[in-house]
């Protein structure tokens, strides 16, 4: 019998259809025409012509961060490489699972300055969980198993194969062997935390006056919000969650005390600040959670649970590391907890509640709702009531993205998605338009101001070819608003380059590719307007509102301060 | 302080690269740097001087090892170990006199002549830092040193204890 021989291109749509890939984001170029030849030939996995490659990676991340599954891009080299940058590092500094196939000039032109060469290996080496130079058709259909192995398991990230011209093309063939079944001698993460350091963890929590919950992105990740709840309820611990973490736990659960850090609420920096014990949980005490390091929580016994031994000890010194997988360790430590017989001692814990709900009553995530102007805050309880709290909400970078994550109660993880880490405008609409393609049936929200929107706006080509029918809402007060906060507060009030001047009718904009624009720059009508944005099913609504463009994000910690040195609202500190 | 790092790593294109690239990006230090394949030629050693107090230690152990072509990697200064370094060096030896001074210094020191040219003779010597340091002040001392060349320390452990993988 004659063996069945395959191009590279061909080993490389068929290793993706059976690793299950239902989305491959990309723009295609000289190097990766093959692979697009490929892919007209088979209905297994579906191309998303995007409309920058950048967008092509916020797109696949999104869908990551949204399913849990590996999101996979597709680039051709040089221009097409480099221009996934940005979303790379992304995924990179959040943790998301992504597997980015990038083309390269042919194996003899490699190193001659050839048309289109770049090193995208090299060029995305501090931001990618590993890479691959693919050299060979017979290494295709396992490289990018392995990829997908790597990219999937232990502290999730984005990987990078590089596939030279020459390799792809009919010229050589190889038969399709495929193992999805990866074992690696050099890459084993650890799973479950070690029993010595689980015991001494609960031996810290039960001693606890004042427990608090600490957790991030990596409950997230590591799907084990339902646990971290279970957890929480049983210590009856008040619980923070971090910008990433966010629907960890339930934004109204009565043990949910905000989020912490930076914009975070004043009873959850608090907490922190007097606690005796901090249990972190998949979160990695960021500079924009800690405040100044020196001055960080001095009393607290720290136990810290990751599944990356680098986050362990890396900013704050952790009493009681433990190593292993979020949701592993809380079962490990349910059991341990049930096996001491462990009961919340009533008289301690109210004390503590007790002292909590009087950071509470200050109400510090709160807005003056004076005036006639639209306050953006406004806007975000506007959409949460409109959509009833459960729309996927997908966020840009600046004053709107911290007003969402105040204002917006998650019930449920991965119904917020936003770039923590990295912090890039342009983020929003790639990543929502990656949500909607998993989830068409559910609302999904692009949150955005007028200079992120900016950044991707080229998308809305995209939602048009692939009917996405995202809901935009620009919170537009004509300017930078996050650069005018810190100008405002930190600069004397020079405003340096952080106005928006000609900025675009977005309605007509949003009108001339194809889709429906709307302005609201009434408060009466507000509520009304955005309810009928929500009940246009089938087409993109871009709502333009016109929002107060004065408002600052409050609280804010005072920089160089505690956790818990924080600004209220204007010239107020708590 | 000074750390001899000694790690384990698969042969492959883009590893040294790696754990070069980590030292820079997260601004470790590196003292010097050795690699060569091991007896299993799907393996590479790589001897790594680095200086740094404790904390800063334990992220860079940590920091290697996430990379994920590791397998492994030690720190040969925490237990009783053999460190080695190469030095050849080239020195003037122009009469009777400096040579003869060149040889003794060699001799005391346990180094060999490996070459000689009409002017000058080069060295070789093995040893730890401190010997190397003090045979190359001691030359500079006597003679005019033309040119040196180091190949960085390589490190083992003593005993039965093996930095290898487990059968
Ligand atoms: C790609 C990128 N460039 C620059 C920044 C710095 N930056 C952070 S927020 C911000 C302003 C964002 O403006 P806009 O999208 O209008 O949001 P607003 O703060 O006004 O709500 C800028 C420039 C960034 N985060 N990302
Ligand atoms: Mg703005």
């Amino acid at each position: 019998m004659t063996k069945e021989l395959f191009s590279g291109a061909e080993l490389v749509v068929k290793a993706l259809s059976a690793l299950k890939v239902k989305y491959l984001f990309g723009y295609p170029g000289g190097t990766v025409l093959d692979i697009y030849d490929a892919l007209f030939r088979q209905n297994d996995v579906e191309h998303i012509l995007v409309r920058h490659e950048q967008a092509a990676t916020h797109m696949a991340d999104g869908f990551a961060r949204s399913t849990g599954e590996v999101g996979v891009v597709l680039a051709t080299s040089g221009p097409g490489a480099t221009n996934c940058i940005t979303g790379i590092a992304t995924a990179y500094m959040d943790s998301i699972p992504m597997v980015v196939l990038s083309g390269q000039v042919p194996t003899g032109l490699i190193g001659d300055d050839a048309f289109q060469e770049t090193d995208i290996v090299g060029c995305s080496r501090p931001i990618v969980k590993h890479s691959f130079n693919c050299r060979n058709v017979v290494d295709i259909p396992n490289t990018i198993a392995k990829a997908f192995y790597i990219a999937s398991t232990g502290r999730p990230g984005p990987v990078v194969i590089e596939l030279p011209k020459d390799i792809l093309m009919p010229q050589y063939t190889a038969e399709y062997v495929f193992n999805a079944d990866v074992k690696m001698r050099s890459y084993n993460p650890t799973v479950t935390g070690h029993h010595r350091q689980i015991k001494k963890a609960v031996q810290a929590i039960t001693k606890a006056k004042k427990l608090v919950v600490y957790s991030g992105g990596g409950v997230i990740i590591a799907n084990a919000a339902e646990l971290l709840t279970e957890l929480v309820e049983k210590l009856n611990a008040p619980v923070t969650n971090t910008l990433m973490g966010l629907g960890g736990v339930s934004g109204t659960h009565d043990n949910f005390i905000g989020m912490l850090g930076m914009h975070g609420s004043l009873e959850a920096n608090k907490a922190m600040a007097n606690a005796d014990v901090i249990l972190a949980l998949g979160a990695r005490f960021d500079d924009r959670v800690t405040n100044n390091v020196k001055k960080f929580c001095p009393d607290a016994t720290i136990v810290h649970v990751d599944i990356d031994p680098t986050s362990i000890s890396k900013t704050i010194n952790a009493h009681i590391p433990v190593v292993g997988l979020v949701d592993i360790v809380i079962k490990q430590l349910l059991v341990e907890l049930e096996d001491k017989q462990f009961t919340v001692n009533k008289a301690e814990n109210q004390l503590w509640w007790q002292q909590i709900e009087q950071w509470r009553a200050v109400n510090s995530v709160s807005y003056d709702q004076t005036g006639d102007k639209i306050k953006p805050q406004r806007v975000i309880e506007s959409m949460y009531k409109a959509t009833n709290g459960e729309a996927y909400v997908c966020s840009d970078v600046g004053q709107h993205q911290m007003f969402a994550a105040q204002y917006y109660p998650f019930a449920k993880p991965r119904q917020w998605i936003n770039s923590g880490g990295l912090g890039t405008m342009g983020f929003g609409l790639p990543a929502a338009m990656g949500v909607k393609l998993a989830f068409p049936g559910s609302h999904v929200i692009c949150i955005t101001g007028d200079g992120s929107i900016q950044m991707n706006i080229q998308e809305l080509s995209t939602c048009l070819q692939y009917n996405l029918p995202v809901v935009i809402i620009s919170l537009n007060n004509r300017s930078l608003g996050m650069v005018r906060q810190w100008q405002d507060m930190v600069y004397g009030g020079r405003h340096s380059s952080s106005y928006m001047e000609s900025l675009p009718d977005f309605v007509k904009l949003a009108e001339s590719y194809g889709h429906v624009g709307m302005q609201i720059n009434n408060l009466e009508e507000l509520d009304e307007k955005i309810k009928q944005a929500f009940a246009i099913k089938n087409r993109l609504v871009f709502v333009d509102v016109l929002v107060d463009e004065s408002e600052h994000v409050y609280p804010m910690q005072i920089r160089t301060g505690a956790i818990d040195e924080m600004w209220i609202k204007k010239g107020v500190k708590a | 302080m000074r750390r001899i790092l000694a790690i384990l790593l698969e042969n492959e294109a883009g590893s040294l690269s790696r754990i070069v690239g980590l030292f820079s990006q997260r601004a470790f230090n590196i003292e010097s740097l050795t690699v060569a394949p091991t007896e299993d030629d799907t393996l590479s050693r790589i001897t790594i001087v680095t200086k740094g107090n404790d904390k800063i230690l334990e992220q860079i152990v940590k920091q290697v090892n996430k990379l994920i072509d590791v397998i492994k990697i030690t720190d040969l200064t925490e237990r009783s170990h053999v460190e080695r370094e190469l030095l050849l060096i080239k020195v003037l030896a122009m009469n009777e006199k400096s040579r003869s001074e060149v040889m003794r210094i060699t001799d005391i020191f346990r180094g060999s002549v490996i070459d000689i040219g009409k002017q000058v003779y080069t060295i070789q010597l093995t040893g730890n830092a401190d010997k190397i340091n003090a045979f190359i002040t001691t030359l500079a001392n006597e003679t005019e040193i033309i040119e040196s060349v180091r190949s960085g320390c390589v490190g083992i452990a003593r005993g039965e204890k093996a930095l290898r993988i487990k059968q």
